[in-house]
């Protein structure tokens, strides 16, 4: 388990020093619009390109995105809400989806789901941890029905959750955190 | 050939001749069909399925959507569409808080008025409940999204008329809302107050926000001198709030309405028009002679002026220096007033009746406030002083007519005009051609602009010859200021007004159902007009004397403060810059444009030549980089760069490149 958190979270800070310069996601958006050659008939694969890069949808970006189009940003705001596909808030370095399909539900996994909220001190309204550390999100099946309750955080999948189990993830991944910033 | 094309509705004939749609000749036959999402102006949207009627062979169908064909037969009112109608109606009352009793627009509302028509009641669906925060950032409207039923109404005004989209629909499904961007305030973002989301809006979803409480405190105050100014629009549009016809000139009894509610003096806001004419016509014909900051673009309408300057900061030294008639009207008042009648100028209140909402926010400006507060205190639409008139009591149809007090009172025909589109035009010309030719002969090619966004004109006056444009709707005053700034616009003169018809049609005057209203009003003022002994600027020499008395010469240093003012270019909406490079303490800070201006000014290849040299050279310690949206100071060359505090126009890499060095 202690790999798993460790390859999971070093793919991570590759990702997030890729992420995380500025200046490039800045580029990646002008080359967006360039791609798509600013036609703002182009809209929808432009800001799913951005999200790509962003994993959410930034306001100043869509902000950049409907002066750079030519279209009002009501507009641009109206179709990112528009498709539950984009975020509108940033996600966590770590994006935890708890199955909710039907053979998960059965074996508990809300009680898993509500368990993490409370040990992060998430509610509905507030999916992502303030240390932008966690994202907590439900998805219908995940297809590891054989392993229920299952979840998934950042592409890996961990089965028959129990509470305890479900704690010492996160309990692990916080301690890693905390080693790699000493 | 010349074969005559009829439809039969309800069993009569009717002749075919332009119309758009089945609906438009039902009512012109004088048969009405309730709608809803349907404005004569707008594009048609076909929504709310208020306008059912059946046609022979097709079925149920909106009348709104429906072209007319020869040989149609179409019932208005058979069971099925009533049914129909109601059902719809229903479901619309069901997602919409049903508060009329306090609601802005009680009285006014389609909803209301439908559902009495239509005998609704009870509403057989359960209501959504949601409880949502009124919007009041703006000065100008208030939002109360728990009245929306999703119309869109707004959101085509908004972009079809002013070109703006300020407004749109987000989210879906049950959560599905009319939002202005980011869901943040109206009064946060690029709205230019121009109202006409609020003035088609048919709930109370969006409405002007009002200014009658604070009116009658300064009123009900013994210690307080209150007096009203009245635009001229006002005077042909508020008899339509007492069942006149529209267009109805009702001026004597306006004044004896605002006298009885308590005003201590009645002006009229075309007196200062007049004021307007002698500084604009003045300045244009300085700018003709000089070849200068052509074309001149007039600045009375102040939502044009709000759109100026967030989309066209370029064109700002081209926009009038001119106040607007209201704030002339405001700074004269208290610069004269108080000391005339003995009273602290904090003792002495402005109030305006206007036909709009922007004026309310124009008021509001800083800079038409100075020590002594603002210059005009408070505005109030038509709509509200219709409804002061009510709840005091006063029978206003029965009114005896009276006449504005002096020395704000005498106003001439061409004062008047300034209330429809084309006028203010017509009024400089006026002035420039009595002022060049000693008589007015020549102004017969301006006359009745309202039915068109732009009307272009030839005006020769003796040598002076020059081109001019009159422009409603911000959607059409984009395009002439696109060709401006390419430099293919042949104008020397454009007027601008953002309301279509000008500001007759103005979101505070009473609501309308059909354009025609309008082209009445406009009738109305020419009809002053015409009846006026006064026909231009120069000939009201109670103008001549507010000169002699106050302000000197136009171009005195006393006409320039109180009757001029200055723009600035803005942002269009409230935000923060991009970070993109850098250490947290920077010796150097560099943030580059990236508002639209300066995109096209080349900022991208600004940026980018920046970031490769600050990453080559390994200076991200040293150097900070931000891309910024829009200093406010677009006038200058683009690209905007702003070094440390210093913004650099028309900023090269090598300029930049320097201070690095300089540091290094
Ligand atoms: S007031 Fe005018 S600019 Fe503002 S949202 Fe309404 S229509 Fe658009
Ligand atoms: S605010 Fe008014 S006009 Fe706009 S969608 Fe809602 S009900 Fe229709
Ligand atoms: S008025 Fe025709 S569909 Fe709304
Ligand atoms: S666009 Fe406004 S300063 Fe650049």
């Amino acid at each position: 388990m202690r790999d798993n958190i460790e390859n999971m979270a070093s793919e991570n800070d590759a990702d997030s020093k890729k992420v995380a310069t500025p200046v490039r996601q800045y580029d990646v958006v002008v080359k967006i619009l360039e791609n798509y050659q600013y036609n703002h008939e182009k809209l929808i694969p432009i800001l799913h390109a951005v999200q790509e890069e962003y994993r959410y949808l930034p306001e100043a970006v869509m902000m950049y995105v409907a002066n750079a189009l030519g279209i009002s940003p009501a507009r641009v705001y109206g179709v990112a809400t528009f498709y539950a596909h984009f975020a509108l808030q940033p996600k966590g370095k770590y994006v935890v989806r708890v199955c909710d399909g039907t053979a998960c539900h059965v074996k508990g996994s809300m009680n898993m789901f509500e368990t993490i909220k409370k040990v992060l001190s998430l509610s509905d309204k507030k999916t992502t941890t303030d240390d932008l550390l966690f994202t907590v999100e439900t998805v219908s099946c995940l297809g590891a029905c054989g392993l229920a309750p299952v979840m998934m955080v950042n592409g890996d999948v961990y089965g028959q959750l129990t509470e305890n189990k479900v704690k010492d993830i996160i309990e692990n991944i916080r301690k890693h955190e905390a080693g790699v910033k000493k | 050939m010349n074969e005559t094309k009829t439809i039969k509705i309800n069993g009569c004939e009717y002749l075919i001749e332009n119309e758009r749609n089945v609906l438009e000749i039902a009512r012109k036959a004088g048969i009405d069909i309730p709608t809803f999402c349907y404005h004569s102006e707008l594009s048609v949207y076909g929504a709310c399925r208020m306008c059912l009627v059946e046609i022979e062979g097709r079925g149920i169908v909106t009348s709104c959507s429906t072209p007319p064909e020869k040989g149609m037969v179409v019932w208005t009112n058979t069971r099925e569409v009533r049914n129909i109608r109601k059902l719809n109606l229903e479901l619309l009352l069901a997602n919409h808080e049903r508060e009329c009793t306090t609601c802005l627009k009680n009285g006014t509302c389609s909803l209301q008025k439908l559902s009495r028509t239509m005998g609704i009641d009870k509403i057989r669906y359960k209501s959504k409940v949601r409880k949502e925060m009124h919007d009041t950032s703006s000065t100008a409207l208030i939002r109360d999204p728990n009245k929306c039923v999703l119309c869109g109404d707004c959101v085509r005004a908004c972009d079809e008329i002013q070109g703006i989209g300020a407004i749109d629909f987000a989210w879906r499904g049950a959560n599905a809302k009319v939002v202005p961007v980011f869901n943040r305030g109206l009064g946060e973002i690029e709205c230019v107050d121009c109202g006409q989301c609020a003035r088609v809006c048919p709930t109370g979803a969006i409405v002007p926000k009002p200014e009658i409480d604070a009116v009658w405190a300064m009123i009900d105050d013994p210690s307080v001198t209150v007096v009203a100014q009245v635009a001229p629009a006002i005077r042909v549009a508020l008899g339509e709030y007492f069942s006149l016809s529209a267009g109805t000139i009702t001026t004597g009894k306006l004044i004896a309405a605002l006298r009885n509610i308590g005003f201590d003096n009645v002006y009229d806001t075309a007196f200062t028009a007049d004021v307007t004419v002698i500084e604009e016509g003045s300045e244009l014909l300085k700018r003709l002679s000089e070849k200068k900051h052509l074309p001149l673009i007039t600045s009375c309408c102040p939502s044009w002026v709000k759109f100026a300057e967030q989309y066209f900061p370029e064109l700002l030294e081209n926009l009038s220096t001119c106040r607007s008639p209201q704030q002339m009207f405001g700074s004269l008042a208290h610069k004269i007033m108080p000391d005339k009648i003995g009273k602290s100028n904090d003792k002495f209140k402005v109030v305006s009746v206007m036909p709009c909402t922007a004026k309310k926010a124009e008021a509001a400006r800083h800079e038409f406030t100075t020590e002594n507060g603002r210059d005009v205190d408070a505005v109030i639409t038509t709509q509200e002083l219709g409804k002061m008139i009510e709840s005091a009591g006063i029978r206003f149809t029965d009114l005896k007519d009276e006449d504005f007090d002096m020395p704000f009172g005498i106003a001439s025909g061409a004062g008047i005009i300034f209330g429809m589109s084309g006028g203010v035009t017509e009024a400089v010309v006026r002035f420039a051609a009595e002022k060049i030719a000693g008589s007015i002969d020549t102004c017969e090619v301006v006359k009745n602009r309202v039915t068109e966004g732009i009307t272009e004109l030839t005006v020769n006056i003796g040598d002076t010859s020059f081109k001019s444009a009159v422009v409603y709707g911000l959607k059409n005053a984009r395009a002439i200021c696109k060709d401006i700034v390419n430099g293919s616009s042949p104008y020397q003169v454009i007027e601008v007004m953002a309301c279509p018809g000008g500001c007759i049609n103005g979101a505070g005057q009473p609501v309308i159902t059909d354009f025609k209203s309008v082209t009445k009003r406009a009738e109305g003022l020419r009809e002053i007009d015409n009846k006026s002994k006064i026909s231009t600027t120069l000939s009201n020499s109670s103008v001549a004397k507010i000169y002699k008395e106050y302000l000197g010469n136009s171009g005195s240093d006393e006409a320039h403060k109180l009757l001029h003012t200055h723009y600035r270019s803005r942002k269009r909406v409230r935000d923060d810059a991009f970070h993109l490079l850098g250490s947290s303490a920077p010796k150097l800070s560099v943030s580059i444009c990236v508002g639209t201006n300066c995109c096209l000014g080349g900022a991208h290849e600004l940026m980018r030549d920046l970031v490769a040299y600050v990453n080559s050279h390994a200076l991200q310690d040293i150097v900070e980089v931000k891309a910024a949206f829009c200093f406010e100071k677009c006038s200058g060359k683009a690209p905007m760069v702003m070094i440390n505090n210093d913004i650099v126009a028309g900023c090269t890499f090598d300029n930049i490149q320097k201070r690095i060095n300089d540091i290094l």
